[in-house]
């Protein structure tokens, strides 16, 4: 068995204030698999953010933040890769999608030249026309009706589901064996964001990119994943396969946020008392879902 | 385009802005053309006309040694332009560089960059171009010098500002995520959308520069004799108020016009690119 595309282990991290450290993960450890679309799913302020923010190498340029634990990348130690392999990882081998389409494409210049920025990433050399025809391709794979016009516009020009196919389709462009999503498309309403999901599921599939899907939104998760791994403040507390996970939820928490789950009569964020007995409880793995131990 | 023109031809105020700019920058870049009397702007002495109220040929007038004051207004136009270009040419770039550094950098960068700033900004503009144009000598050069230094810190605070919130777009982030370097973020991704408000700034600043200068030549510390120059056309003339009242009443309205002008179109400009802040 080949290396697991991302492989977590006891990641730890703090953040440096003025009164002592404040503890954000307790030690998760989780593993992607090659062409694996790995969900984690948790609350607002539960690590899921972080977690990919130090999967890129972004957080730990924070003077605050203290990072501690094993990161690997295709059987690689990120943390004792040099600064300039890691940032060369980025936008080839890695790349990520964000929540708000538009704000995260600059908008004093065009969708086409923004392409050509990334697909220099890889190809150093590329020329603006050749980067456009590579463009034009990548956009008509995400759906986007007239690609040559929407190269030639603005960020604001376009709806918000366009810039996330947009972005889709950049991300996508390098063909990056790892994707980063943080929670995507969750400023675009509930239709939109369907039909890019299923657009980029399709897609990741072709590719056999390896997903790591971050989102508080179960019944996205369920369509989305093979794998779901519950974060609660900074624990991962349950870890199994998509179907078997939604269809008998072990752990309290887990079984706590599946009856969050909006419904007509929701019942607010979900919450286990500190100090109960279910807090505490050990994390729940489902059966065949076991962390791999190191391939070396 | 159209908006432009729109919202140009809306406001009046906006029109006499670009009237009084384009008189301004026309006699200046045409002043062997327009000007009467070109040999004027030098070192002329004509006796025989001296000190004359404003009649033809000379319709502003002539100074204390007989020289038209209307040419030498036109010639005085070209210095200022000259020297707030050249002012805002270095001090722009200068107070932008420094102004991304310290807000998408951040730490001790910015904190040491915005307290130098600070430093410079605490000090009035007056005292300090006389200050260095009192170690210095008074020559052109070091006027510019002088107003240059006291210039890039406001285009600091700009820029800065600006990055500070521009940098929490996403469209930053995103940019580092697939590996772009600081320099090809601040340069590349930021600077661009600070252009507008920089823009805006300049053009209002024209208009500011032309007025220090003359303040520091009617100090006697800018532009020397026999250069023309607004302020020390005015300072030489205020001796001599209320009889030769067009010794300085000429020059201090072409002042006005300038500044006038620059300010109006900076009004304009804001409104066209939106920087309204």
């Amino acid at each position: 068995m080949s290396a697991p595309t991302l492989r977590i282990k006891d990641l730890r991290l703090g953040f440096q204030g003025w009164s002592g450290t404040v503890e954000v993960l307790h030690g998760i450890s989780m593993h992607i698999r090659k062409g694996e679309r790995v969900a984690l799913v948790g609350e607002s302020g539960s690590g899921k953010s972080v977690t990919a923010r130090i999967v890129l190498g972004l957080l730990q340029q924070l003077r605050s933040a203290r990072v501690s634990g094993l990161v690997e990348f295709e059987g690689r130690d990120l943390e004792k890769l040099k600064a300039r392999e890691r940032s060369r990882l980025r936008g080839t081998a890695m790349s990520m999608i964000f929540q708000d389409p538009t704000s995260s494409l600059n908008p004093v210049y065009t969708i086409g030249v923004q392409f050509h920025e990334v697909l220099r990433r890889r190809h150093p050399d590329i020329r603006m026309p050749q980067a456009r025809e590579m463009a034009i391709k990548a956009l008509q794979d995400v759906a986007i009706p007239d690609p040559a016009r929407a190269l030639d516009s603005y960020s604001f020009q376009l709806s918000g589901g366009m810039n996330q196919r947009v972005m889709i389709a950049m991300a996508l462009a390098n063909e990056p064996s790892l994707l980063l999503a943080d929670e995507p498309g969750t400023a675009l309403d509930v239709t939109v964001q369907a039909q890019t999901l299923k657009l980029m599921r399709d897609l990741v599939e072709e590719h056999h990119t390896s997903v790591l899907f971050i989102s508080h939104n179960l019944g996205v998760v369920r369509e989305f994943a093979d794998r779901v791994y519950v974060i609660y403040k900074g624990r991962i507390v349950e870890h199994g396969p998509a179907e078997g996970l939604f269809e008998d939820p072990r752990h309290p928490y887990t079984q706590a946020l599946m009856r969050a789950v909006p419904r007509l009569t929701g019942g607010g964020i979900p919450e286990i008392d500190d100090v109960s007995q279910d807090y505490f409880a050990p994390l729940v793995v489902h059966e065949g879902c076991g962390e791999p131990e190191a391939v070396s | 385009m159209q908006r432009t023109l729109y919202i140009l031809l809306r406001n009046p105020m906006s029109m006499l802005g670009l009237l009084l700019v384009f008189i301004v920058v026309f006699s200046a870049i045409f002043a062997d053309f327009i000007a009467p009397f070109p040999e004027h702007r030098g070192a002329v002495v004509d006796f025989a006309n001296f000190n004359r109220a404003p009649e033809w040929p000379y319709i502003f007038g002539t100074d204390l040694v007989g020289r038209d004051i209307f040419s030498r207004i036109i010639y005085a136009f070209r210095i200022s332009l000259m020297l707030g270009a050249v002012v805002l040419a270095i001090a722009v770039p200068i107070g932008v560089t420094i102004g991304l550094l310290a807000g998408y950098l951040g730490g001790w960068t910015e904190y040491f960059l915005m307290r130098l700033t600070d430093v410079f900004l605490s000090i009035p503009p007056l005292v300090l171009a006389m200050s260095i144009m009192g170690v210095l000598e008074p020559t052109l050069t070091n006027g510019m010098l002088a107003v240059t230094a006291m210039w890039w810190p406001w285009y600091t605070r700009l820029v800065y500002n600006i990055t500070r919130s521009e940098k929490e777009e996403g469209y930053v982030l995103a940019a580092e995520v697939i590996g772009a370097s600081r320099l090809h973020v601040m340069f590349r991704e930021i600077l661009p959308n600070c252009v507008p408000s920089i823009l805006t700034k300049m053009t209002l600043d024209l208009g500011f520069v032309i007025l220090i200068a003359s303040s520091l030549s009617f100090l006697g510390l800018g532009v020397q004799p026999p250069t023309p120059d607004l302020g020390s056309m005015v300072a030489e003339g205020a001796t001599y108020l209320p009889d030769s009242w067009w010794l300085t009443v000429f020059p201090g309205l072409a002042i006005l016009v300038a500044v006038f002008g620059f300010n109006l179109v900076g009004d304009a400009l804001r409104e066209v690119l939106g920087t309204d802040q």
